[in-house]
């Protein structure tokens, strides 16, 4: 861990605030392509295709 | 021949961007946390501002995504326009999120930076303000989507607005320039060499950069593929509905 | 398209809410700001331009539903749409009449209201050239608004979103109009932007607006 210093709960917070944020929309990307795609699979399974 | 249009057909591009998609996100993945760990836990700090310089690896990529984003959209937009592929005007609506998520970090950690740095987490300072007008933008692009339920209707326009919104935008970013001085220190990265911040910095921030790139183009491609697939899915509900 | 916009007019007026329901809002507002404030003249004076194209922008966004939204209901849009006048001059004609029964009143009010919130005299008539030259664009970009939105049952809300980032950089040359006229300081290079982005606005947006018309009418 390097010394931020007297900065460090600016630099820590925004690096949180960051991967907190990115880390949501890739899951939430993730999440709904999964549920996407099941569902569409369901349909096509259901329509014998 | 091969042409950049037969990605236009929706097959075509949920098969190449599944080909494509892991190496993309692979990438992303090697270059944020090489360029995020070289930046936080190998570069000095600056002897002017100390420590917090280390923001400069997420603040400065996802601010150049935010507009990157909107201009892809800008491209997006006019592509369906002129050519009518669904992908693209879906490729649009799949940036819209990214880009808002990428304009609320580059605001966040602005602000953060600003207080220790000019002692104030906002001013209206022409960039500043600019990026929150942009982040305006946004918000109103995603809420017209979410409104218009005839997705044609709604691709068209969407990609109205996104064109008129982006005339509007450069006139806005013109507009506070000329209403307020700023606190904001000039351009991080430019051809000039000498604005550029010094080399030590340097690398790790083209590393994050491309980080941030791959991502976005990761994700488009993976929310892309998921707007496809979610209108395959509301024609086969239809299809069953009517059977 | 002249007898367009007398009927537009027509409308307006006969509604009752044409010139009374805009102004109505626009001197509320105004009398609302000092009870937020404070009656201090000295503060109130250095807001007084601010307020008043604030005021002025959301009075304008709060008839702009009206430009298409009841034509569109009755039908009367469609037979617009395929009638032999061009969307665009349809438009433009519709613009116009809701500046003049929106944008013109506000512009005549504002002095009035510039005494309550103690604008000084000579920035009043910064103020009227800029609401007179800054306004119109108002009334056009709403109606490229209201074109975009007119399908939707709930548009009223999200019309404002739309519009209103658009709004900015007339506000901000307005308010600069009436802020360097205040002080004494050279004007005329700001007037001329904000004529320039009216006269560009009602050039390029009509086509915009009717392209948006065009998609909703399908």
């Amino acid at each position: 861990m390097p010394d931020l210093g007297k900065y460090a709960d600016a630099v820590l917070s925004s690096y949180a605030v960051t991967i907190v944020l990115l880390v949501a929309l890739i899951g939430h990307s993730v999440w709904r392509g999964r549920r996407v795609r099941r569902q569409l699979a369901e349909i096509q399974a259901r329509n014998g295709k | 021949m091969a042409s950049l249009w037969q990605y236009a057909n929706p097959q075509k591009f949920l098969a190449v961007s599944r080909a494509v998609l892991p190496f993309v996100a692979g990438g992303a993945a090697i270059c944020l946390v090489v360029g995020l760990v070289w930046g936080f836990f190998f570069t000095p700090d600056d002897y002017k501002q100390g420590s917090t310089v280390k923001i400069i690896y997420l603040h400065v990529p996802a601010a150049l995504m935010a507009i990157n984003a909107w201009l892809m959209m800008l491209v997006a937009s006019l592509i369906w326009l002129v050519r009518r592929h669904h992908v693209s005007a879906l490729a649009a609506k799949a940036a819209a999120p990214i880009g808002i998520t990428m304009t609320v970090i580059a605001l966040v950690t602005g602000a953060i930076w600003g207080e220790p740095m000019w002692g104030t987490y906002w001013a209206w300072d022409p960039r500043l303000t600019s990026f929150l007008i942009l982040f305006l933008f946004y918000l109103g692009y995603s809420a017209l989507w979410q409104a218009i339920e005839s997705p044609d209707a709604a691709a068209d326009l969407t990609s109205v607005l996104c064109m008129v919104g982006s005339v509007f935008a450069i006139l806005s970013r013109y507009a506070v320039n000329f209403w307020n001085q700023g606190l904001h220190q000039g351009a991080s990265l430019s051809l000039d060499k000498e604005e550029n911040v010094s080399d030590v910095f340097y690398l790790p921030l083209l590393v994050c950069i491309a980080g941030f790139i791959l991502l976005f183009v990761a994700l488009v491609l993976l929310r892309t593929q998921t707007e496809i697939r979610q209108r395959q899915l509301k024609a086969l509900e239809a299809r069953e509905r009517m059977a | 398209m002249i007898a367009l916009f007398w009927r537009d007019m027509r409308l307006a007026m006969r509604a009752g809410g044409g010139f009374g329901l805009g102004l109505s809002f626009f001197l509320i507002l105004t009398v609302l700001v000092p009870f937020g404030v404070g009656p201090q003249s000295e503060i109130l004076s250095v807001i007084a331009p601010g307020i008043l194209w604030v005021g002025a922008l959301l009075a304008c966004l709060l008839s702009l539903d009206r430009i298409f939204a009841l034509d569109f209901e009755d039908g009367s849009l469609d037979l617009l749409a395929t009638a032999p006048i061009p969307l665009e001059g349809v438009v433009a004609m519709k613009a116009a009449a809701h500046w003049v029964t929106t944008g013109l009143p506000l512009v005549i009010a504002a002095p009035v209201l510039g005494v309550l919130l103690h604008l000084e005299g000579g920035a009043v008539r910064w103020l009227i050239l800029g609401l007179i030259i800054g306004t119109p664009a108002l009334s056009m970009i709403g109606a490229f608004g209201a074109g975009l939105t007119v399908g939707l049952k709930r548009g009223g809300l999200l019309m404002s979103l739309l519009v209103l980032p658009l709004y900015v950089p007339t506000l901000i040359f307005g308010a600069e109009v009436v802020k360097r006229g205040a002080l004494g300081m050279e004007v005329q290079g700001v007037i001329l932007i904000l004529s320039a982005i009216t006269l560009a606005v009602w050039a390029l947006l009509p086509f915009a607006a009717a392209a948006a018309l065009r998609i909703n009418l399908r």
